[in-house]
């Protein structure tokens, strides 16, 4: 008898969307091959500081799934697909339990159960934590299985490989991926019945940011260039609080805040007195004045947007530096150190200064992108998902497959804190047996098909790096990558013009010129990161121009894209319930003006022109070297969208 | 004093694993907030050394540049850490800066730290589960124990520990104070105690704990001040215990 088949898939990046997945097709029976940079422990998912939520309501305050839903949809501006987002937040609780049974340190009640905390912008304790490093002990608890299955031979790891593109049949399925060995250089295929990008987000797009150096976006660019479809890509958020520094921007948490920290600067421009010698009266705490009911605690969007005014067009930055500063001083030195010990060390580590006796200087800093490759999904008819449907997370290429940050479905136009870790876990797990189904209904497999496709997109790749190595013109591509981030910084930020977009497309093009006048800065063979770097480089200013094109043709104002001339001006009383009223009434016929306050039924009308025209996904697909923009309908089939307010 | 201060960096450099090390120095503009990370980013920009010769770009090892991955792990001064929270400000200058001597050497600053994650393997550092599907809630887990787990759960990995044990040598096959406490965490686990004893079994045989030679430096140098004289103490008591239930029960 022959034995009996099993299924096969090249699983690339090992965070948390990647590992869940390899673990879920493994105990499935199928064989991984894990692609990473470096060893997967280290993946940026290590990075996440705060939590991850789930509505287990254990403290009796009334949540459910059905509000962590609408919390989700409702803090992305309605710009997700519901069904989806509603499956991972009734999966959510489930996705704690099994990660607490990993052996995850979340902390814990009195009883020893698990404990919640809250979060910015939501009303409930949901957010389940392990001490200050959530996602670091999430990721650990998945690559311990997933190092339980390598032991026991279902999992092949490539630690320091590379992946460079998928390799494509002549119908345009995908049967593999070339993959390049950073360690000797070698490029070579690999075949499998499936190959899925869990590689995590693009923020090196924007030079120094919160996240990763390996988070370059590379390889969901490299499927765009392939022909996939890339979705939202301009839906990038901004967190407000970021300690500023010469190789990265590192996260402050939300939760400074939520302990009383206080965000000013002084009143009197580049003021160059010490912080602590100015007089109260002489400080600007300008989100207390400007929003007196949420003060600090604003949401993120808020936050970023009048920071970056004070800084920026009021020029009040500390020192005039893009800085404010985060106040905590005026607590006890004990207090912050139960509350916040692991972060304020943090802060103390990388600037020297203890927040507990001076100000910390802040600011915005780009952190995770809403958008990414385009995926679909198949509902079950009932707002939820059909978990058995191969179409989970599949690419416009079939066989081609996305998970975690590198999709766009989930967080629509703005995340909300303590989502990204679940969305990760969530799709992982979510696609694993379409992913198998996929696989049993192939009608011919790879081992059918000839080796010349993987054979010829091997060489052309061969052929690529080999000529980024003789590249011998004058331009450093380090530097040039920092220019790139800087043209982005500066037009395709928080708040977002025209004119300045239309200028950074230009400029994009002139990076994109100087490109080809690169010199390679090292011709060595042996563990060269250089040619990686160039070719990782290209992919940035393919996506640069995703996001700012993107962003230069969405004529609207909706969750991190801001754009002033666009804004609908919500009446300051308007209540959003005014809108499920409105739209209750127009059923039977005219709405008369006097049903509402003054200038609501009008700015209601504007909304719902404006979501005829803009509540659409963004999809960029890549013709004669341009992103060419599409929109696409989305799926609102659970609530009515409604406008956004959160005071 | 003049108004444009620079930094002075030694690098020990080394093309492939067998080729033979060299020295190269580079010049830096000294920028406020900088550290080694920012240095190695600057000699990238302009790989030229103090004497004017154009060198390819120094290689090292990194990712989350904040102290939670572990990855740019090398000796500073001397003394092994991790190079983003290495603030220029606070080194001795000239800075010299050489890879990890415990491991095998990739290139220039990048060493190979898998024999590490080879021995989380040989004492099953992972919670044996009936499966992923929803079985219910997770067992209860006093949030004392919890909290003690949590400080021995924050281990990424770096090394540093390795490097600094005068036991763990580049070809013997000791293991070291991470492992150790890797082993004692799982078996703080209420699940993870059910497969105690194979762990134990792992870490009494060749390499094992009773090779520590109780130098107590891995302590000292744990960039997350994980309490690793406990571990091995801890498990040097399981590991006895265990020893003698083998004898009179098996």
């Amino acid at each position: 008898m022959m034995p009996k088949r099993k299924p096969q898939y090249i699983v690339i990046g090992g965070g948390l969307a990647g590992l869940a997945l390899t673990m879920k097709l493994c105990e499935n029976g199928g064989q991984v091959t894990l692609v990473s940079y470096q060893p997967v422990k280290r993946s940026h998912s290590a990075c996440a500081q705060g939590g991850i939520n789930a509505a287990i309501d254990t403290k009796g305050e009334g949540d459910s799934p059905e509000t962590h839903f609408y919390d989700t949809v409702k803090g992305g501006d309605f710009l997700a697909h519901q069904p989806l987002v509603r499956d991972m937040c009734h999966q959510a609780p489930a996705i704690i339990h099994l990660m607490d049974r990993l052996g995850v340190a979340f902390n814990r009640t009195p009883e020893g159960h698990l404990e919640f905390r809250r979060f910015g912008g939501t009303l409930y304790s949901r957010t389940a934590f392990a001490g200050a490093t959530t996602g670091q002990q999430l990721l650990y608890a998945l690559d311990e299985q997933v190092r339980r299955y390598e032991h026991d031979g279902q999992v092949q790891k490539l630690e320091a490989h590379e992946y460079l593109s998928a390799v494509l049949d002549k119908q345009g399925i995908c049967r593999g991926a070339v993959i390049h060995d950073l360690h000797t250089g070698d490029i070579f295929s690999l075949k499998g019945d499936a190959v899925v990008l869990a590689t995590g987000g693009p923020a090196k797009v924007y030079g120094k940011t919160t996240g990763s150096t390996v988070c370059n976006g590379a390889a969901t660019t490299s499927a765009y260039l392939q022909g996939a479809k890339y979705a939202n890509g301009e839906f990038i958020q901004v967190h407000p609080t970021a300690i500023p520094s010469q190789d990265k921007l590192r996260l402050m948490s939300e939760s400074a805040r939520g302990e009383g920290g206080r965000i000013w600067v002084p009143r009197k421009p580049h003021d160059p007195r010490d912080p602590l010698s100015i007089p109260e009266e002489e400080r600007y705490y300008f989100l207390e004045e400007n929003h007196p009911l949420y003060g600090n605690l604003v949401p993120r969007d808020v936050a970023s947007r009048e920071i970056h005014d004070i800084v920026y067009n009021k020029n009040l930055g500390v020192d005039g530096q893009p800085m404010v500063y985060l106040d905590l001083t005026h607590q006890s030195e004990k207090f912050l150190e139960e509350r916040l010990g692991g972060i304020l060390d943090i802060y103390t580590k990388f600037t020297g200064d203890d927040p507990k006796k001076v100000p910390m200087k802040i600011f915005p800093a780009v952190h995770y992108s809403m958008g990414g490759i385009w995926t679909d999904y198949e509902h079950d008819g009932h707002g939820l998902i059909d978990h058995r449907s191969p179409r989970n997370q599949m690419t416009s290429i079939p066989g081609l497959y996305a998970a975690g940050e590198a999709d766009y479905q989930f967080h629509g136009a703005n995340r909300l804190g303590a989502n990204s870790l679940l969305s990760c876990i969530y799709t992982g797990l979510m696609m694993g047996p379409g992913l198998i189904e996929y696989s049993r209904n192939l009608g011919n497999r790879f081992e059918d098909i000839s080796s010349t496709i993987y054979d010829q997109t091997r060489d052309q790749w061969r052929g690529r790096f080999e000529a980024f190595k003789q590249m011998n013109g004058r331009e450093n591509p380090y530097q040039l990558h920092q220019d790139l981030g800087d043209v982005m910084l500066a037009n395709v930020l928080i708040v977002r013009e025209n004119s300045k977009l239309e200028k950074a497309l230009g400029q994009i093009d002139d990076l994109e010129g100087r490109f080809r006048n690169i010199k390679c800065p090292d011709t060595t063979h042996w563990s060269n990161p250089a040619p990686s770097m160039i070719q990782q480089l290209y992919c940035q200013i393919q996506l640069a121009k995703i996001i700012t094109k993107g962003a230069l043709m969405r004529n609207e104002f909706r969750g991190a894209h801001y754009k002033p001339e666009f804004d609908l001006n919500q009446p300051h009383e308007f209540d959003p319930h005014e809108y499920v009223e409105y739209l209750e009434k127009k059923h039977y016929g005219e709405v008369p003006e006097a049903d509402f306050p003054q200038g609501h039924l009008a700015y209601m009308k504007r909304y719902e022109t404006n979501n005829e025209q803009w509540l659409k996904t963004t999809i960029a697909e890549y013709k004669n070297n341009q992103p060419e923009i599409s929109y696409e309908e989305v799926d609102t089939s659970v609530v009515a969208p409604r406008p956004r307010k959160y005071d | 004093m003049t108004e444009n201060k620079t930094i002075v960096l030694k690098v020990r450099r080394q093309e492939q694993p067998n080729s033979k090390p060299f020295w190269q120095e580079f010049e830096l503009p000294l920028k406020p907030r900088a550290n080694i990370i920012s240095c190695l980013m600057d000699i990238q920009m302009n790989p030229v050394t103090r004497d004017g010769q154009e060198v390819s770009p120094v290689v090292w090892e990194c990712n989350c540049l904040e102290e939670v991955c572990g990855a740019c792990t090398m000796v500073i001064n001397g003394k092994v850490r991790q190079a983003c929270t290495a603030l220029v400000d606070t080194l001795e200058k000239p800075i010299v800066l050489e890879p990890m001597s415990k491991f095998p050497l990739v290139r220039d600053l990048h060493v190979d730290r898998s024999r590490m994650f080879e021995n989380l393997k040989k004492v099953k550092a992972w919670i044996h589960v009936d499966g992923t599907y929803d079985i219910g809630e997770g067992p209860v887990f006093p949030e004392k124990q919890r909290a003690k787990a949590y400080l021995l759960s924050e281990c990424m990995t770096c090394g540093c520990c390795l490097e600094a044990c005068p036991q763990f040598t580049k070809d013997n096959d000791f293991m070291g104070a991470s492992t150790f406490s890797q082993v004692r965490l799982f078996n703080m686990h209420p699940t993870g105690a059910m497969e105690q004893e194979e762990r134990l079994e792992a870490v009494m045989g060749a390499g094992g704990i009773a090779d520590c030679g109780n130098a107590q430096v891995c302590v000292e140098v744990c960039p997350k001040k994980i309490p690793l004289t406990e571990s091995i103490a801890e498990i040097g008591r399981e590991t006895t215990l265990q020893l003698l239930k083998n004898l009179f029960l098996k």
